[in-house]
């Protein structure tokens, strides 16, 4: 990622901290918490969605069925702060076994003749789940583009939003590149009008001042959702899809899980078993103030043209 | 490293090419994307049709104020001077309309709270209060007739935000993750800055007097040539991001666009110098087209955030082509 500046402050970011942490906050920072969120024993049971409702007293986000496998939430956004998806589709047996040519074939084989169990059923069908959430990222777009400071950087490396500061100017929604962040359209009583503001998960900050791990993490029963110091969660992770794929689960990857990807990395990452455009997550995400100053160069040479163009307008004389 | 997957023999709906599906339709071979069930992977803009008008009434201000500015140093006082009420109008309107548009508008004044740089909302809200008190402080003394020096001071100080004024809401717009907006980020500028000039100019004309408005009349030309030039570099360095440009409700908002510019910037050229009537009416068609424009733009990048096809398939290409490290 290079270094840019904007009316000379440097607004990008080269290091794998996030600005303002653990600088910012002196002997008050905290080490970096996160979330690791490990799909491969995700169960579906939305327990995360739920304890997060619950503790966060988020309000309801409406009863439809999709028909899209057993995910009614379809997507995060403003009233949900973790969304579980399921990814349920028919594919060739072979495709997860993974290893040599030979062991390929010998497992088919088996497989064909019903003697070994290969983690998905006869007929090829597959079920993936994950429960996603806020990234939480290093460089988090959101962030540097809140025009009224609302969204900061916690003690803890999160990024959480000021529910009393945002005046729901919604820049922060499509800046996301994870389609994380929306207003909240609802009535909210305090305002006898739609309340209007964005909302995200908070990794629970209020939980984390008091000592508590998230309610999602804390609901889980598999611990799919792990919670801890980002730096633990890394190679905790390093370790896990070395053993699934040491196991055969070749699509295993982690996700967000470096310094060195566009956002320059995420607090809240993920162990995927598949792309993770398959579970409706950007295959390389960008935080876009990284190209602003490119923009606003460009932007200073369309200034001197209007000016100039305008001043040429003179030349041609009075009528 | 992640090992080889057998990613294009999946279709849209994740079931192989040629697959007999429950309802007894056969799937279609062909597209290579995966998505989540169709779902947009951003949130497209909550903003509602108050913020492409206002990055019309915005840009009208801000050229607005440095055409008006030269009109008065070339001494064309009539013209100068109904351009002044012109830009002091446009940006009280624009204010206005952001407020409108906040989910909490009377929180307006929390924008002020903080300058940041990263946040091109940010400055342009300083810019745009500054723009418009400027312009009102300017518009008030010229209906005064009095204070000629502090006039002058607040006209110089508008034309000088005019070029931010008129360009700001494309930087703003390209960063974010619609990607027609981000991927087009050094072309919207041009794009926006045209436009600005084409609208002052137009507005130059319809206030008149006629035999003042000359350099507004070549503005609205030359600008409106500008925004057509400025499009079509932008469509072609665009590729498969560009075509909400082209298709749909935006494409449609776009090619009416071009043609009312077109036609006015025709009718200015051929007729607009002496005939009034010609005047009036091409500037008109050329103030229609920069309004259609921005409203072109602004649901073309709509469209882009709702389909997961234009955030997917160029950060799959990305991804695989430059081995991007946001899976290991």
């Amino acid at each position: 990622m290079s270094d840019g500046e904007v009316l000379g402050l440097s607004i990008t970011h080269v290091t794998g901290e996030p600005d303002g942490h653990p600088g910012g906050y002196g002997d008050e920072a905290m080490p970096r918490m996160g979330f690791f969120t490990d799909t491969s024993i995700c169960i579906g049971c939305k327990a995360c969605e739920v304890a997060c409702k619950e503790w966060n007293q988020v309000p309801d986000d409406g009863q439809v069925f999709s028909g899209e496998s057993y995910d009614n939430t379809s997507h995060l956004g403003a009233s949900t702060w973790r969304h579980v998806a399921f990814v349920e589709q028919r594919r060739p047996l072979t495709v997860d076994g993974g290893g040599s040519l030979a062991q390929v074939a010998a497992r088919n084989q088996l497989a064909e003749a019903g003697e070994v169990p290969i983690g998905e059923s006869a007929d090829g069908m597959r079920w993936l789940m994950a429960s996603d959430v806020c990234k939480h990222c290093t460089h988090a777009a959101c962030l540097d583009v809140c025009p009224t400071g609302a969204l900061f950087r916690t003690e803890f490396g999160t990024v959480v939003v000021q529910e009393d500061v945002c005046n729901g100017c919604g820049y922060c929604v499509p800046a996301c590149p994870f389609g994380v962040l929306d207003e909240r359209e609802e009535p909210n009583p305090d305002f006898d009008a739609p309340d209007g503001r964005v909302w995200k998960c908070t990794l629970c900050y209020d939980r984390l001042k008091g000592g508590h791990e998230p309610a999602c993490s804390k609901a889980c029963p598999t611990d799919s959702i792990q919670f801890g110091e980002l730096g633990a969660l890394r190679e905790r992770a390093e370790r896990r899809v070395e053993k699934l794929r040491r196991d055969g689960w070749t699509g295993a990857q982690l996700y967000l899980a470096t310094p060195d990807d566009g956002i320059g990395g995420a607090g809240a990452f993920f162990l995927l078993l598949d792309d993770p455009e398959v579970y409706g997550l950007p295959p390389d995400p960008v935080v876009t103030t990284r190209d602003l100053p490119g923009t606003w160069r460009s932007a200073a040479f369309a200034m001197g043209a209007l000016v100039a163009g305008t001043a040429a307008a003179f030349l041609g004389g009075r009528r | 490293m992640s090992a080889p997957k057998l990613r294009p023999s999946l279709a849209d709906d994740g079931k192989p090419p040629g697959t007999t599906t429950w309802d007894g339709s056969v799937t279609e071979a062909g597209t290579e994307m995966r998505s989540y069930y169709g779902r947009p992977v951003i949130k497209p803009p909550v903003w509602q049709p108050e913020i492409p008008v206002y990055f019309f009434t915005g840009g009208l201000g801000g050229a607005t104020a440095i055409l008006s500015l030269l009109a008065r140093i070339a001494g064309d006082e009539r013209q100068a001077r109904r351009l002044t009420f012109v830009e002091a109008g446009a940006e009280l309107v624009s204010p206005l309309l952001l407020i409108a548009d906040l989910g909490r508008p009377e929180r307006f004044v929390n924008m002020l709270r903080v300058f940041k740089p990263t946040s091109p909302m940010s400055v342009g809200s300083w810019v745009l209060v500054a723009s418009s008190l400027s312009s009102a402080g300017a518009a008030a003394l010229e209906l005064l007739e009095r204070a000629p020096r502090a006039k002058l001071a607040a006209e110089i100080a508008s034309a000088a935000l005019g070029p931010l004024m008129a360009t700001y809401t494309a930087v703003l717009i390209s960063n974010t993750a619609v990607p027609a907006w981000h991927e087009a980020r050094h072309h919207l500028p041009f794009l926006f800055a045209a436009g600005s000039a084409a609208s002052a100019g137009a507005a130059g004309v319809l206030v008149g007097p006629l035999d003042e408005s000359g350099p507004a009349r070549r503005l609205a030309i030359g600008g409106t040539v500008a925004t057509l030039a400025a499009e079509q570099l932008m469509s072609t360095r665009l590729g498969m991001v560009g075509e909400p440009y082209h298709a749909g409700r935006s494409g449609w908002l776009m090619r009416g666009s071009k043609l009312l510019g077109a036609a006015g910037a025709g009718l200015l050229a051929t007729a607009g110098r002496r005939r009034p009537g010609a005047a009036v009416g091409g500037a008109a068609l050329v103030a229609a087209g920069e309004l259609l424009l921005r409203l072109g733009v602004f649901h073309a990048g709509d469209r882009s955030a709702r389909d997961p096809r234009f955030t997917v398939e160029p950060q799959r290409e990305r991804a695989d082509r430059d081995g991007t490290k946001a899976t290991t």
